[in-house]
């Protein structure tokens, strides 16, 4: 430095913005702690993760209330079929009941199990297979960019309910085979959301300061990467549980799904259409569940993703 | 230049970025590229301020961003302690950058939003090892940030938390956790409001006066590289146009571009600011892509003669340690006869 410090800018050491700049009572706040501020503002969000932790709730402990109170949700007591087949709304069967004389609203709850576990476990299987492929096309760049997002490409070219029946055809139906059909089908879409965000966020400066620091590339892409491109990944897991439990019923609808007498939401549909002119809860019950559960993941998606978007901080 | 004093020495620097993408375009004879550094050559002695000015687009970034091999120079040598870090394996390369750390421009996109501020500064020295002890980093990172003007009860904020000028704070914070030779600051003060630049450049001055490192000062405000740097260089279109002490080059600038920048830096007085000849180029930086023959000025210079369009002047030493390209390189090129009002 040149002569001394003569020749500092004659500037009054204002260095009060540096030390007093904020004070220092306010607890420090983490990013996800903003995000869960912002999101507590967002009713419809809210209300959506309520619904969905009830549904949770409600799905995990049905073994313990809704089979003394309501009966089996698969079995059929040939004694009492006839008479009880097909009974509107009342305060003992408050779904109604079916054909075969099974409590609606205790299907609809064990049919939870099916359809939430399906949409958790598939969303699962696919974010994990979508990440590694994201991450290794959008870091390396190159010949791994190009076939991975390639194939992804050729994936998303086929509508996708097709593929999945086409696939289950191939590994014949039941529960598992739902997972592992919906799980291995969705992984394209989430590697190309991942991909995105990783390309966004290796442009970034700090990148360069944790190379230039001389960190390596697997702690530049856990410490430095991840993280910031793990909001975008949990925005659209959440919304894509959604879809999955809409193709779960689907399939089962088609009668590719799940195997009867276990309960789903798309089988009862299935059940109940013939009877939509005559006795209608028996496909309404299962549709509204269907359209709560899909209807709240998307909102609180939704809700996620401006609670996480760090733009919108001030808002 | 056999100075046992250098700490870095960059020799015939060049970096091209090709235009066209794809397989065929650049694999074709006539491919295009960006001519960003276009060999530039100088040397940084320990514990001196090496400012590298230019207008915007002129390759002073890619220079400071090739030297640290942020990225890869197409060819030259860059010499550091002895060493070309051009040619440096993955491990030599890590061992280097003990040494030589770089302060970004945008305090806003260089510090990661999900690390603290204590994560942000202490991980240069988890990642080379220096401090194993946890205890021991924390009280050093509290350390540095009383150093360069910050609260440290602050260590456990997060980036957002903060103004841009305790941001750039935290990046030079984080730059001295090694106590490197060479920090290269790329333009550290241009994205600041002037009253917080002046508090910044203050501080990297105090912080070299306790620390003795040497920096690469990158800014395109001549009054800014004016006040911090020992010696000044001046780039165009990526070419080393002139470099030399500051005085020098202030009073007695030697190529007509360095002349012409000179005379366009606002002087804090209406008066003198009104009645001055200001040199007013024509036009705007040729396109690196497709640079001109010749002295790539020719084409705005104001004493252009056939001759610049031709030959393309090298770097001479036109008076004791001052360096110019320019065929008619003398003190003050452009006569007020030659300036056109």
């Amino acid at each position: 430095m040149k002569e001394a410090s003569g020749n500092n800018f004659e500037v009054a050491e204002a260095t009060e913005e540096a030390r007093t700049g904020s004070s220092s009572t306010r607890p420090s706040r983490t990013l996800w702690g903003d995000a869960w501020q912002r999101l507590k503002r967002n009713k419809l969000a809210i209300i959506s993760a309520v619904w969905i932790i009830l549904m949770i709730i409600v799905a995990l402990t049905a073994d313990l209330w809704a089979k003394p109170l309501l009966g089996s949700p698969t079995e059929i007591d040939s004694a009492t079929m006839a008479q009880n087949s097909r009974l509107p709304p009342s305060p003992e069967h408050p779904f109604g009941t079916d054909t075969l004389g099974r409590d609606v609203l205790c299907r609809v709850i064990y049919g939870a199990r099916i359809s939430l576990s399906v949409g958790v476990l598939a969303t699962a299987i696919s974010t994990v297979l979508g990440l590694i492929a994201g991450a290794l096309a959008a870091y390396n760049g190159g010949w791994w960019d190009t076939i991975i997002m390639r194939t992804a490409d050729v994936f998303l070219a086929f509508p996708y309910t097709l593929f999945v029946i086409a696939m289950l055809a191939v590994i014949g139906p039941g529960i598992q085979n739902v997972f592992i059909a919906i799980g291995i089908l969705g992984w394209p879409s989430i590697a190309r959301v991942f991909r995105s965000a990783i390309l966004s966020v290796k442009e970034n400066d700090y990148v360069d300061a944790a190379r230039a620091m001389g960190a390596s590339n697997f702690r530049i892409i856990t410490r430095h990467i991840f993280p910031n491109s793990v909001a975008s990944i949990v925005v659209y897991a959440t919304m894509n549980i959604g879809g999955a439990i809409l193709t779960e019923s689907a399939l089962s609808f088609l009668g590719m799904g799940v195997v009867p007498p276990d309960p789903s939401w798309g089988i009862m549909i299935q059940d109940g259409q013939t009877y939509l002119a005559t006795e209608p809860w028996l496909m309404i019950m299962p549709g509204i569940a269907i359209l709560t559960t899909v209807l709240a993941f998307t909102l609180l998606g939704d809700g996620l993703r401006d609670a996480l978007d760090v733009k919108m901080k001030d808002a | 230049m056999a100075d046992s004093n250098v700490l870095l020495r960059v020799e015939n620097l060049c970096k091209e970025f090709p235009v066209d993408s794809g397989f065929i375009a650049k694999h074709s004879k006539n491919a295009r590229s960006v001519h960003a550094v276009n060999n530039v050559s100088f040397d940084i002695k320990a514990g001196e301020t090496f400012g590298l000015v230019g207008e915007s687009g002129c390759g002073k970034s890619t220079t400071g961003r090739c030297i640290m091999r942020l990225i890869e120079p197409t060819s030259g040598k860059v010499i550091f302690e002895g060493n070309d870090v051009a040619s440096m394996n993955a491990k030599e390369l890590k061992a280097m950058r003990r040494d030589m750390q770089f302060v970004f421009q945008d305090p806003y996109a260089s510090l990661n939003p999900r690390m603290t501020i204590g994560e942000i500064v202490s991980e240069p020295m988890v990642i080379h090892n220096t401090v194993p002890d946890k205890d021991e980093r924390i009280e050093i990172v509290r350390t540095l940030l009383d150093t360069v003007g910050l609260n440290p009860e602050h260590i456990n904020r997060y980036p957002h938390e903060f103004s841009g000028g305790q941001r750039q704070r935290i990046g030079i914070a984080r730059a001295f956790a090694l106590r490197p030779k060479l920090i290269i600051c790329d333009e550290p003060v241009s994205a600041l409001d002037v009253s917080i630049q002046a508090q910044v450049l203050n501080l990297l001055s105090d912080l070299q006066k306790e620390f003795g490192t040497a920096y690469l000062f990158i800014a395109h405000d001549l009054s800014v590289v004016q006040h911090i740097s020992d010696r000044v260089a001046v780039m165009y279109l990526g070419n080393m146009m002139e470099y030399s002490d500051w005085k020098t080059l202030y009073a007695e600038p030697c190529h007509p571009y360095t002349q012409s920048l000179l005379s366009a830096v606002p002087i804090p007085d209406p008066d003198i600011q009104a009645s001055r000849n200001r040199i007013i180029l024509r036009g705007d930086p040729p396109s690196p892509i497709d640079p001109p023959s010749g002295c790539p000025f020719h084409t705005r210079c104001p004493i252009a003669q056939a001759k610049c369009s031709q030959d393309k002047p090298e770097l001479r030493e036109v008076l004791p340690g001052h360096f110019c390209a320019c065929h008619f390189a003398e003190p003050n090129p452009i006569k007020e006869s030659s300036i056109e009002l």
